[in-house]
């Protein structure tokens, strides 16, 4: 019968790491996400913070796609492209 | 001669306060590096510069593949962008350096991979297409493992270069991974708006105007 912080310690190969160290981190990661931060609530729990990490990171992942879908097609039309590309090097 | 005495002791009391201000600060200056690490990739500076790697990069692709099929385009867009927005962390955090070097393995180990299986080069260059299967797997697996270190491994594959990294590490990165993936999708989403505008308006007859519209003339 081993108790979560020795068994969690083990799994972390030695060095120990505190659940007020997880619970910290895992709060800056809860302030990050937009969904928890606007919804008021302090008492959410770990795994949910996670799960909508993971959700975010999908749906960001899911979002650069479709822009590089775009903007590949939005370059493939060259001459536009480069003309376009010079212009808005120069407004930067 | 009473203040030549003098003087050496209260430059060594003056030191020692400094020596103590300078430690205290240098300990909240970690804190807010760490901090300023993430408030790093809000500034509109950040967006600027990685807004010109990407133009670069882009350039690059467009000279190399003249004619590109739209999923390869694509893809290729995708993986610059993750190039660009690596170089842009300049190397101190460990997905930015997993994504520069895994081009490196994925060019050198192409015929092994390629045996082994899309699961491992999709891993490597974080695409999640192939990512449920495995998710599912370890689901059957899971009862011995907590709910959180279960949510924390998914997370350690989502995000690259964190698969074998202990619990904070993982999330120490994937804060860092989430603002620079933000910002990466605010640049990219306001260049397409910048191509698609003027792209529009190249193609009428008329050249568009690059400035904004002038203020309509109040002198009559």
């Amino acid at each position: 019968m081993s108790s979560r912080r020795s068994r969690s310690s083990r799994q972390s190969g030695g060095s120990r790491i505190t659940d007020d160290q997880i619970n910290d981190l895992v709060a800056k990661l809860q302030q990050l996400l937009p969904e928890i931060r606007n919804r008021h609530s302090d008492k959410v729990s770990a795994a949910k913070v996670l799960q909508e990490t993971c959700n975010y990171i999908r749906s960001l992942h899911r979002e650069v796609d479709d822009l590089s879908e775009r903007l590949s097609e939005l370059l493939a039309t060259t001459d536009n492209a480069q003309a376009a590309i010079i212009r808005s090097l120069l407004m930067q | 001669m009473a203040s030549v005495i003098t003087n050496p002791v209260t430059n060594t009391n003056l030191d020692r306060s400094k020596r103590r201000k300078k430690k205290k600060s240098m300990i909240k200056e970690n804190r807010q590096s760490q901090n300023q690490n993430h408030a790093r990739w809000k500034t509109e500076a950040q967006q600027q510069i990685y807004s010109s790697k990407l133009l670069q990069a882009l350039n690059q692709v467009s000279l190399n593949s003249p004619s590109p099929s739209a999923p390869r385009g694509g893809r290729a867009v995708r993986e610059a962008a993750d190039r660009a927005l690596a170089v842009a962390a300049k190397g101190r955090t460990r997905w930015s350096r997993a994504i520069l070097t895994s081009r490196l393995k994925l060019k050198f180990r192409k015929q092994k991979r390629q045996r082994g299986s899309a699961a491992a080069v999709a891993a490597i260059t974080g695409t999640s297409r192939s990512k449920k299967p495995r998710v599912s797997v370890l689901k059957l697996k899971a009862k011995g493992i907590p709910t959180v270190q279960r949510k924390v491994k998914v997370l350690g594959r989502l995000v690259p270069g964190c698969r074998k990294q202990p619990l904070p590490i993982i999330l120490e990165e994937a804060t860092d991974y989430i603002a620079a993936l933000e910002m990466q999708v605010r640049a990219m989403s306001a260049l397409a708006e910048l191509l698609s505008g003027s792209g529009a308006a190249s193609t009428s007859s008329a050249p568009p105007p690059q400035s904004p519209p002038p203020p309509p003339p109040t002198i009559q």
